[in-house]
């Protein structure tokens, strides 16, 4: 596992053809390893009968709301997280 | 209403953020025979290594965008079952259709 | 790009859709190709209807009172559902995350509707709509407070969106008033929509017998 506890990444601004399981309003943005989980078969090649090997490391990912969203009514302490794929994660800058 | 990022393009199916306008509607149903069927269905053939869940996810993404948005949550899995499986030459194109005599 | 604040109730023609029709000979077809065997499909439903919250109310009680099996819970909710002689489901891992007077925990699939539904039962129509889906990610206090729960200002809300093979189910906090009751009586306080962190449960009084 490439990233550790605590570590920031950012999600990877790319569009992507075919199945993925990076939301949309994820991409491009900067959050924190909250947990690295262990590996799993890929959903990007199982989606098409592959057997989605390699397994890729997946993380819990947390991000502030209002570094999310525009405009984010709530409170700065707010957070969202997602599992996201170490594929889909940049060292952020 | 809450801005978000429109530089990146989303799929149908990626709806986090998407802008909605309405309150959530909160009222329940009981799953119709079929959908438990449909739903049945699936959990049958990803346990017979026949199709897994996320073919089944990449062939709901794979609808129409207008059609994604009008069918039920179990009209998009039967949408993707009869995508997947005709792909994987389990059903012949046309063959349910023939079946249900039309 | 349109915009639609709910699912649509399938296309009708008489009393059941189209689709109905439609799987049904769906599932024919593939038994009479040998794709797929009835029993599997029968014994599928079976486990289907079986599944309620009451399963994950069990977890969240036994938490409540033990504290030592709540870290157990926290750290592996599979484990920790097997141990009750609960099925966890297929997933390969569920995750337990805890309510606390400073953290609300909130769970969404804005993708699908992943969903623990081994230990919660089926999704209700609301957690599969696209409006949910939407706005649990960006107003997530709003539909909180849709949903009845007002959340003071100094508590840090984090929506889950389960974007993966993971599903998450949230501990809510014990409500107050509820020192004397036994695990049983504390499962009966917790409700599906808690679980989800839609709701908090109370604790109620029971009706007096006449």
């Amino acid at each position: 596992m490439r990233y550790r506890v605590g570590e920031r990444v950012r999600v990877a601004a790319r569009a992507h053809e075919g199945h993925h399981r990076t939301p949309g309003y994820l991409k491009g943005k900067t959050g924190t390893i909250e947990r690295a989980h262990a590996s799993f078969p890929n959903p990007e090649t199982r989606a098409y009968g592959g057997d989605g090997l390699p397994e890729q490391p997946l993380y819990l990912v947390g991000f502030v709301q209002r570094d999310v969203w525009y405009g984010y009514q709530g409170r700065a302490s707010d957070r969202i997280y997602a599992d996201v794929f170490e594929h889909w994660l940049e060292e952020a800058q | 209403m809450l801005g978000y990022d429109r530089q990146m393009e989303r799929a149908v199916h990626d709806r986090g953020g998407w802008p909605v306008d309405a309150a959530i509607d909160r009222s329940e149903h009981e799953l119709a025979d079929w959908e438990l069927l449909t739903d049945a269905l699936v959990g049958a053939l990803n346990r017979e290594g026949v199709m897994n869940v996320d073919e089944l996810r990449r062939g709901i993404e794979s609808m129409p965008p207008d059609e994604y948005e009008r069918a039920s949550y179990y009209e998009r899995w039967l949408y993707s079952l009869e995508t997947v499986l005709t792909e994987k030459g389990m059903l012949e194109p046309g063959e349910l259709d023939r079946r249900l005599g039309g | 790009m349109s915009e639609h604040d709910h699912d649509h109730p399938p296309i009708t023609d008489g009393d059941e859709p189209a689709a109905a029709a439609r799987v049904r000979a769906l599932e024919e077809l593939l038994v009479a190709k040998g794709t797929v065997r009835r029993e599997d499909v029968r014994q599928m439903i079976d486990w289907l209807v079986s599944r309620s919250p009451a399963d994950g109310a069990r977890l969240v009680a036994r938490a409540w009172i033990d504290p030592e099996f709540k870290e157990r819970l926290l750290g592996d909710a599979r484990a920790a559902a097997l141990e009750l002689g609960l099925d966890p489901g297929p997933s390969p891992v569920v995750m337990a995350v805890e309510n606390t007077p400073a953290v609300h925990h909130m769970v969404v699939c804005t993708l699908c509707s992943c969903y623990p539904r081994a230990l919660l039962g089926p999704p209700p129509d609301w957690y599969k709509s696209l409006s949910y889906r939407s706005r649990a990610v960006s107003d997530p206090r709003g539909v909180l407070s849709e949903f009845g729960v007002e959340l003071n200002d100094n508590v840090e809300l984090r929506v889950l969106d389960s974007t993966a093979d993971i599903r998450y189910l949230v501990i809510p906090i014990r409500p107050a008033g509820t020192q004397e009751m036994n695990e049983e009586q504390l499962a009966a306080l917790v409700t599906r929509d808690a679980m989800i962190g839609l709701a908090q449960p109370v604790a109620t009084t029971p009706a007096p017998v006449h």
